[in-house]
């Protein structure tokens, strides 16, 4: 193999660095960007988010070229892909999937950042990015999911957007202003699909851009939660526990994406619908603005949030609370960084309460998951209605508790964070 | 780390980077056939090319019928004797021997350029740059004195004579296309198969 040095002036590349700085690039994200040499699995999925959006983006361009953006045709152009585009069954496929495992590895991608403390000191905007494409990715999903114009799409949309007119005052009006009619309507789909393809793909790559860009200034956080930027070799300025991004990483990232692409094929070829999960079977039901199918659900990853809209009880006769209580629900990832008090960054140091409260989270998001996807009154109903907060749905009062340990879990970070016993942590990282 | 883990085998490495970059490289392109293959004609834009059958019952000679095969028009001209006639009249053309076979089947590689010697059946797009062709089925009128009846392009100014085939100086490079058809009765007309017995 040639020897060359990064900054070679001669052939090609040389007269490309001269006129753009693309070893320079390369090196100082790729070759020569040191990562903690002790990343483990949760951290393969970063990587994997970036390559769900990539293919997201692929499949995406390749349906609209046959995708109609219009009540009339919208339905029909969809399984027109399904049965006479050359693959175009798969391709779709490709982007359902690709939605909900995107939010699998999101939803994952973020339990890694609340295990290891990655939001912390000096990680904050890092976090806010993610936190904005979180957002915005929930947006792209919703959006998205009217276009097939099946009954969920239309009453899914129907609900959501309705959801507008309980903010005070100028609820109706705006309701009014994000449908562009009366009604969830071809208006409605047609600016929906504006979203969809351009608006927030377009900023999202920015937000992903931006996300990346912060992580390299402040250099990637690892299990231990031990800044490897402050043990560094004496004579290269090299962090002793940090390896080059390339060719480290890129391999580890890619035995990841093998075994993530198994998974995501299987599903593909075996369980597209994923028993009704993935693809909802009313959505194979045209839409239709007179007939509401009896149950509405969400596709899985919205659930929990469906449900904290569900189970917080009018007030004053108005439903805001609720929506409220799922917008905070949301928006409260935003102030982790500021909740955090504890002394050491990783769940590794960390004492028990933090542990006790991150599993109360997690079972708290994944019991209002489930909730979200049935019915409320799955589990029946308690013989005496309970006083005061009202329902007497089981479910109800269960998505209720959940909602309140799911709020807890931030609200009362600043205080069990702080009094919690950490251990010590060590200079150096451990593999 | 011991000194034998040092040592690093260029060649061991070097076959792996191939082999894996092959191999990606093949598992890459065969992902990228059903996104390639996505752009071509659907089975539903296939189902719409399916052959056409014309009614011709009533086109009397001298008349021409316009009718549509896979959304371009076509026209069905039922040639009176004296324009047939006229056919071997027609100098200046540009291919009058047909030598470009691709213009038409082999069944009407002859000199009415049909299968039945008085009605044509020609695609109405101008070979030149696909404009829609006018017909001037009558002699002289506003094509000028010289004119024998024929077909004239407005675009680029392209004639043709009632075989269809271009005369000389036009811009458009070959005769008009005949497509594949046949007969299925007195009455009918098939465009878009080609007659039993024939490729």
């Amino acid at each position: 193999m040639e020897k060359k040095s990064n900054t070679s002036s001669t052939g090609m590349l040389g007269w490309i660095d001269e006129r753009f700085p693309l070893s320079s690039f390369i090196k100082n994200h790729l070759t020569g960007y040191y990562a903690p040499k002790n990343f483990n699995f949760w951290y393969l999925f970063g990587a994997l988010a970036l390559f769900v959006f990539v293919i997201q983006i692929l499949t995406g361009i390749f349906l609209t070229m046959h995708y109609k953006p219009s009540a009339a045709e919208a339905f029909a152009s969809v399984e027109y892909i399904m049965r006479d585009v050359s693959f175009g069954w798969l391709i779709r496929y490709m982007h359902s999937t690709g939605s909900s495992l995107f939010f699998v590895v999101i939803y994952l991608h973020m339990f890694k950042g609340l295990m290891y403390g990655s939001y912390r000191k000096p990680r904050e905007l890092l976090w806010l990015f993610g936190v904005f494409i979180f957002l915005l990715l929930m947006a792209e999903a919703f959006f998205g999911y009217l276009l097939p114009w099946g009954q969920m799409s239309y009453w899914g949309a129907q609900v959501i957007v309705n959801l507008f007119t309980s903010v005070p005052f100028i609820g109706p009006d705006l309701a009014e202003w994000v449908r562009g009619d009366y009604l969830v309507s071809d208006a409605t789909l047609n600016r929906f699909f504006a979203f969809h393809v351009i608006a927030l793909p377009l900023a999202l790559a920015g937000l992903i851009f931006g996300h990346l860009i912060a992580l390299h200034e402040v250099g990637s956080n690892n299990p231990d939660g031990i800044e490897i930027k402050d043990m560094k070799d004496k004579k290269t300025g090299i962090p002793l526990d940090g390896i080059p991004f390339h060719p480290y990483y890129t391999i580890k990232d890619l035995v990841g994406l093998s075994v993530f692409l198994i998974v995501f094929v299987s599903i593909i070829f075996f369980a597209p619908e994923m028993g009704g999960y993935f693809l909802e079977a009313n959505n194979f039901v045209p839409a239709n603005p007179l007939v509401t199918p009896d149950h509405i659900a969400p596709v899985w990853y919205f659930t929990p949030f469906y449900s904290i809209l569900r189970a917080v009880p009018p007030l004053f006769n108005s439903q805001f609370p609720g929506v409220a209580a799922m917008g905070l629900s949301v928006l409260i990832f935003f102030f982790v960084p500021w909740l955090d008090k504890s002394k050491v960054n990783s769940i590794r140091y960390k004492g028990p309460l933090y542990k006790k409260w991150l599993s109360t989270f997690v079972i708290s998001f994944i019991v209002l998951g489930y909730l979200g996807t049935v019915p409320s009154n799955v589990w029946g109903q308690f013989y005496i209605a309970i006083p005061i907060i009202g329902g007497s749905d089981v479910a109800t009062i269960v998505a209720r508790i959940f909602t309140a340990t799911y709020f807890l879990f931030f609200i009362l970070m600043p205080i069990y964070s702080r009094k919690d016993i950490t251990k010590p942590v060590p200079k150096r990282v451990r593999m | 780390m011991t000194d034998e883990n040092k040592k690093i085998d260029l060649n061991r490495r070097k076959f792996l980077l191939t082999a894996t970059s092959i191999t990606g490289a093949i598992g890459v392109s065969a992902a990228g056939i059903p996104f390639v293959s996505s752009m071509l004609p659907s089975e539903k834009a296939k189902a719409a090319g399916a052959p056409v059958a014309v009614d011709i019952a009533g086109i009397k000679p001298g008349e021409i019928k316009t009718s549509e095969w896979r959304g371009q028009p076509v026209w069905i001209l039922n040639r009176s004797d004296e324009m047939i006639k006229k056919l071997d009249n027609n100098k200046e053309l540009a291919d009058p021997d047909l030598k470009v076979v691709s213009q038409q089947p082999k069944y009407c590689q002859n000199k009415t350029r049909s299968i039945k010697s008085n009605l044509l059946v020609v695609v109405g797009i101008c070979t030149h740059l696909g404009c829609a062709p006018s017909p001037k089925l009558l002699p002289k009128g506003d094509m000028g004195t010289e004119w024998e009846g024929g077909f004239f392009c407005p675009c680029h100014g392209s004639k043709f004579d009632l075989a269809g085939r271009v005369f000389k100086g036009s811009p458009a490079p070959t005769n008009l296309v005949v497509p594949p058809h046949k007969y299925i009765n007195e009455q009918t007309v098939l465009i878009g198969e080609d007659p039993e017995g024939v490729a």
